[in-house]
C-alpha cells in the first residue's frame, strides 16, 4: 500500500531534530533509513506520523576508537557496519550480524541505530549489542544519558528512549586479543527474519550469551551463560530452556524455537571452540 | 513551530543525470515519484514493503528500494532508473547477457534485477555463483528459476574480468 505520512521536515543537526520532535505534538517519528519505518508505513502500521527526518545528520554517522571502546554513530548502515576495518577488527559479531540482515539494497539504506531503536524482538543488532555489553546513548532537549543494553531493550518495539530523545550512538568495548564472538541464527529464506538466532561472546573465560526471536525482546541468557562458564555446555542448553519464552506464530511453533535455540547455542560454542584451537 | 512540517516538500534532484525540480507529497515513494511524475516506469513497485526487489533503483551510487525510499528524501540526490542505464549502455553487456542467457520472461523483475547486479559487479572480479545468488537474494523472479539469470551475471562477470585483465 501507500504510506500516509502527517508531515515531514528534515533536520541538519541533533538539537534541531529535538526541537522538531518537541514540536510535533508526540505526532512525531524520527526517520532515519527508513527499511522498517517506512514499511510499517507502508503496510498501514502507522499512518499520519510526523517524520523528523535525521538520515542527513553528519555528526550522527561514522565510527571512531578510544583506547578501550568503539562508537558507532547511529546513522552508521549495515553496509558500512559490514566492511568497516575497526568492527571487523573490535567486534567482529556486528560484521558478521550484517550478513543475517535483510538484502544488499535494504543494507545500503537500514542504519543501526534505526534497528536498535526499532527494537525488532528478531533482528540481529539488538542482541548483538545486548551480548556485546554495549552502552547506547540518547539525547534529550535535557541533555544525553548512557543507557546499559541490558536496560535498553524493554518489550516488543519498546526500549528505553523516552518520548522527545533520539539514539545518537553505542559504545562497545573493543574485544580482548582472546575473545571469541560469533552469532548465528536460523531463517527459512536468506534475508528472512530469524526463527531463531544466538549471539555468543566469550570474554576472559566468562560468556555472555543473547538470542533474539524466542522473547517478546533479546534476551541475555544468564543461566546459560553460568552453566557455560562452568564448562558444561549441555548444561546450558537445559538452562537456556528457563531463559528464552519463545511463541509460536505462521513461522514456527514455540516448541521448534526452543529446540532452535538449544541447537544453535551447540553450534555457536563449536564455531567459537574451533576458533581457539 | 507547527510551520516546520510539510504536507508537501520541494525537491531537487538528478534523474538519469538531467536536473529534477517537484513538489512531492510527504509519503510519496521515490519509486511513485519515478514512476507517477516523471514517467520512468522501468522500475516496478511491487510488493510495498522491501520485499519483492522490483521496485530497486540507485541512489548516490548505491541500489536502494524505491518503495523503502520516500521522494522527500531524494532531496540532493543523484538517482539512476534502468532508463537512464540504458541510454549510457552502461548496462549494455548485462541486459544483452540477460537476453542471451533467458535470463527473463515476462521481465517485471528484471529493471530491478539489473540494478542489484551492477552494484554487485561494479565491486569487480568474478563473485561465485553462491556470491551471486546472496546478493539476489532479495530480488524476486517468479519465472525463470533463477538459474539462467545466475548464468547471465557470471557470463558477464567473466568478460567484464577478460576485458580487464586483456
Amino acid at each position: 500500500m501507500k504510506a500516509s505520512a502527517g508531515g515531514y521536515a528534515r533536520a541538519s543537526d541533533v538539537r534541531q531534530a529535538l526541537e522538531m520532535l518537541a514540536a510535533s505534538d508526540g505526532s512525531g517519528r524520527v526517520l532515519a533509513g527508513g527499511q522498517s519505518l517506512i514499511a510499517a508505513m507502508n503496510m498501514r502500521l502507522s499512518t499520519g506520523d510526523i517524520l523528523v527526518d535525521i538520515s542527513r545528520i553528519e555528526e550522527l554517522a561514522g565510527v571512531r576508537e578510544t583506547s578501550d571502546s568503539l562508537w558507532i554513530g547511529a546513522l552508521t548502515p549495515h553496509a558500512e557496519i559490514g566492511r568497516n576495518a575497526l568492527i571487523r577488527d573490535h567486534a567482529p559479531l556486528l560484521s558478521q550480524a550484517v550478513g543475517f540482515i535483510a538484502h544488499a539494497a535494504i543494507r545500503n539504506r537500514g542504519t543501526i541505530g534505526g534497528a536498535l531503536a526499532h527494537a525488532d524482538p528478531a533482528a540481529e543488532f539488538p542482541a548483538g549489542v545486548l551480548a556485546l555489553g554495549a552502552t547506547l546513548h540518547v539525547e534529550g532537549l535535557d541533555g544525553p544519558r548512557d543507557i546499559p543494553a541490558e536496560d535498553f531493550f524493554q518489550d516488543i518495539f519498546e526500549t528505553a528512549i523516552d518520548d522527545g530523545e533520539i539514539l545518537t550512538g553505542i559504545s562497545i568495548p573493543k574485544a580482548a586479543s582472546d575473545e571469541r564472538q560469533t552469532i548465528t541464527e536460523v531463517a527459512r529464506r536468506s534475508g528472512d527474519y530469524a526463527l531463531a538466532g544466538v549471539c555468543l561472546v566469550k570474554r576472559s573465560g566468562k560468556h555472555r550469551l543473547s538470542l533474539f526471536s524466542v522473547a517478546p525482546k533479546p534476551v541475555l541468557a544468564v543461566q546459560a551463560m553460568a552453566e557455560l562458564d562452568r564448562g558444561d555446555i549441555e548444561g546450558a542448553v537445559r538452562a537456556l530452556q528457563a531463559d528464552i519464552d519463545p511463541s509460536s506464530d505462521t513461522q514456527a511453533t514455540a516448541t521448534y524455537r526452543r529446540h532452535l535455540a538449544g541447537i544453535l547455542l551447540r553450534r555457536a560454542v563449536a564455531t567459537i571452540q574451533g576458533e581457539s584451537e | 513551530m507547527t510551520g516546520l512540517f510539510r504536507d508537501k516538500v520541494d525537491i531537487a534532484l538528478t534523474v538519469n543525470g538531467e536536473p529534477v525540480e517537484a513538489r512531492v507529497p510527504a509519503g510519496q515513494h521515490l519509486v511513485d515519484f519515478l514512476r507517477a511524475s516523471l514517467g520512468l516506469t522501468g522500475a516496478h513497485a511491487s510488493c510495498e514493503h522491501g520485499v519483492c526487489g522490483a521496485c530497486t533503483v540507485q541512489v548516490d551510487g548505491k541500489a536502494v528500494r524505491g518503495c523503502l525510499m520516500l521522494a522527500a528524501q531524494a532531496d540532493g540526490a543523484e538517482v539512476w532508473t534502468v532508463e537512464g542505464l540504458s541510454d549510457t549502455a552502461e548496462i549494455n553487456d548485462l541486459q544483452e547477457a540477460f537476453v542471451e542467457r533467458n535470463a527473463l520472461q515476462c521481465g517485471f523483475c528484471t529493471p530491478g534485477m539489473l540494478i542489484a547486479v551492477k552494484e554487485l559487479l561494479a565491486g569487480g572480479g568474478v563473485p561465485s555463483r553462491a556470491e551471486i545468488r546472496e546478493h539476489l537474494s532479495g530480488n524476486y523472479c517468479r519465472c525463470t528459476g533463477y538459474e539462467a539469470i545466475v548464468d547471465a551475471v557470471e557470463t558477464v562477470a567473466r568478460a567484464r574480468a577478460e576485458r580487464g585483465a586483456a
